[in-house]
């Protein structure tokens, strides 16, 4: 049942062989092994902030580039459960699991009642129509009394793993971010790479052949766009719990499009792309924080030249180079 | 002195009128966004960041050059328009035949740009720009207090939209247009240059903002972000109406403009989310738009 339609994103990844290729399992033995040796080489909480746009980046792939449906408002969802998250470790203080659990939860949720109502629209619409949902709930989190409007939710307590472990160390955290990211990375691909994951392709590709054969196009619509959601959503719990912050920041719109920009740089439809256009921005705006506006300047330029010259993005290149999908 | 539903008239109408002028903005912006649509197929995502170019561009003029308001009016979306002209040949033409998101990407980015130089330029505190004297005051209507800009900024946008669609709907030229719009191909088979009509539309549709951008200047004050959210706004309004038809565009403009300021006087809280919610409710029962085709 695999897809072999004409495809407009000419992925390379979908003219992919029955069973795990072993050059991925390669890749993912090798980014696992260099991001367990990073911290000791690295600042700790610069390798997490990675690793969490990392899943974010990814979350956003799995919607854009194998479902077809660019999301202009996953700000929304990765903001919200950064607050839930931040809000019960603080002010309930839960435990982070649970913390982490319920954030996540949260934007599930969230993303079950915006994608109903975004999928009822195509193409630039549907961009359109999640971009103004996000700022609806970015004027909810400026105005709602639990997320203490311009100054976030601060010094959120990192709490103890299931009660014992002290999550207070930037190391021990490392190490659980890694997990939760690397959990999450590895479920996206099982994601795309399943039966499901053929149908959302084909459905990418040619929605009303996809219609004409039997498939409920909107379910699955739905289905990947409350994935994705949950996902960025366990990004942003994440988040909270490393920088011990949720913030306006983390839902306005600027966001959105940094994660856009992520996925684009990276390569739409790989596996391995969001995650180095992530690493690529977030270092970018490491070095140059004190440039202020200059950085938004850059992503602008960054954007510009990737949707004119490089619509494959980094990963999407290399792939054609070396003629296997990535 | 009466009252309304327990509301003082001064305060009803005052938001009124508050919602009149945010509808006037609505209804050029969402105009301009509905023309490039009509004919480019793209979103034109810097339009926000093209309409505080026109409030900008008048700031300049007026500190540096000296040129009135009057003359801005009227050089601010011919200069503007000319940058948009400049965007669409250089950049914009090389996306037509890909797929329509990558036209709304290429913009954001250019929206990114525009603000951040801007904001280097100017910082984001805002700059101060004055009403012209021939319409400072205001008028007592017996029920209300009307500044006078205020009216103005209604009168005028009313009157450019109008004429918009009176340009499109009823002239030669805008029968060359919706043509295109229908089918570029046959449109150029007759012997007209549907490229160049293309990059007019953006010019125009570019122009629209800056006006809008002019018009706003003496209202809200100066600064990089005021174009930033207003734009979401109006992608909102663009759902809730639909693109298909130019009179949609204006009517769902100031139409959600007045709604907006009614929410104000009976529910301050939600106004801010009024619009969204309108438009939830329009994607549940209506999800081609009040005005939309389905596509």
């Amino acid at each position: 049942m695999s897809a072999t339609t004409e495809t407009n994103y000419s992925s390379a990844a979908d003219a992919m062989p029955i069973g795990t290729p072993r050059h991925h399992i390669v890749i993912f033995a090798g980014l696992l092994v260099l991001l367990l040796i990073a911290p000791f080489m690295l600042y700790p909480v610069f390798i997490m902030k990675i690793l969490c746009f990392a899943l974010f980046a990814s979350a956003l792939n799995l919607l854009l580039g194998f479902g077809g449906l660019l999301s202009f408002g996953h700000a929304a969802f990765f903001g919200s459960a950064s607050y839930v998250t931040a809000h019960a470790a603080k002010v309930w203080g839960l435990t982070p699991e649970v913390a982490i659990l319920l954030g996540t939860v949260a934007a599930a949720f969230l993303g079950l009642v915006i994608g109903a109502l975004a999928i009822r629209r195509q193409g630039i619409y549907f961009a359109m129509v999640t971009l103004a949902f996000a700022q609806m709930i970015f004027f909810f989190a400026l105005q709602a009394p639990f997320t203490g409007g311009e100054d976030g939710i601060q010094a959120v307590p990192r709490g103890n793993l299931f009660g014992f472990i002290p999550l207070a160390n930037d190391m021990t955290l490392y190490f659980v971010v890694l997990a939760i990211v690397f959990g999450g990375l590895l479920a996206i691909y099982r994601i795309i790479h399943s039966p499901f994951g053929q149908v959302l392709k084909a459905i990418r590709d040619n929605e009303p052949r996809s219609i004409s054969l039997g498939y409920k196009v909107n379910r699955y619509k739905l289905a990947v766009f409350v994935m994705s959601a949950t996902l960025a959503g366990l990004a942003g719990s994440t988040k909270a719990l490393v920088f011990q912050l949720a913030s306006l920041t983390d839902v306005y719109w600027t966001m959105s499009g940094e994660v856009v920009l992520m996925t684009l740089l990276g390569g739409m439809g790989t596996i391995f792309g969001p995650f180095v256009g992530a690493a690529v921005i977030v270092t970018m705006q490491n070095y140059f924080a004190s440039f202020g506006a200059w950085v938004t300047i850059l992503q602008g330029t960054i954007f510009v030249i990737s949707v004119l010259l490089f619509r494959e993005g980094i990963i999407g290149v290399i792939s054609r180079w070396i003629k296997k999908p990535l | 002195m009466f009252e309304l539903l327990g509301i003082p008239p001064q305060a009803l109408f005052g938001q009124l009128l508050l919602g009149l002028i945010n509808g006037s903005f609505y209804a050029l912006l969402s105009l301009g966004l509905a023309v490039i649509f009509g004919l480019l197929n793209i979103i034109n995502f810097s339009h926000g960041a093209q309409y505080m170019m026109g409030a900008f561009v008048a700031w300049m003029g007026l500190t540096w050059l000296g040129i009135p308001y009057w003359g801005a009016l009227l050089i601010v979306p011919l200069v503007v328009g000319a940058t948009g002209v400049a965007i669409e040949r250089l950049m914009i033409s090389r996306l037509y035949h890909l797929d329509h998101l990558y036209g709304l990407l290429l913009t954001f980015g250019l929206a990114l740009i525009i603000q951040g130089l801007f904001r280097n330029q100017f910082g984001v505190s805002g700059l101060p720009y004055s009403i012209p004297p021939q319409l400072s005051g205001g008028t007592n209507l017996g029920f209300m207090f009307l500044p006078n800009y205020r009216g103005w900024v209604v009168i005028a946008s009313l009157i450019v939209c109008f004429g918009t669609w009176f340009a499109i709907e009823r002239t030669r030229l805008g029968a060359y247009l919706r043509a295109a719009t229908e089918n570029p191909t046959l449109v150029g088979a007759f012997g007209i240059n549907v490229p160049r009509m293309i990059t007019l539309t953006y010019g125009f549709g570019v122009a629209l903002a800056a006006f809008a951008g002019v018009l706003a200047a003496p209202i809200y004050s100066v600064n990089p972000n005021m174009g930033a959210d207003l734009i979401i706004v109006v992608f909102a309004v663009v759902v809730i109406g639909g693109m298909g038809s130019i009179l949609g565009a204006i009517l769902t403009g100031f139409g959600l403009g007045i709604v907006e300021g009614l929410t104000k006087v009976f529910y301050p809280e939600a106004s801010s989310v009024a619009i969204f919610v309108i438009m939830a409710i329009v994607l549940l029962v209506k999800p081609a738009g009040l005005f939309g085709r389905t596509a």
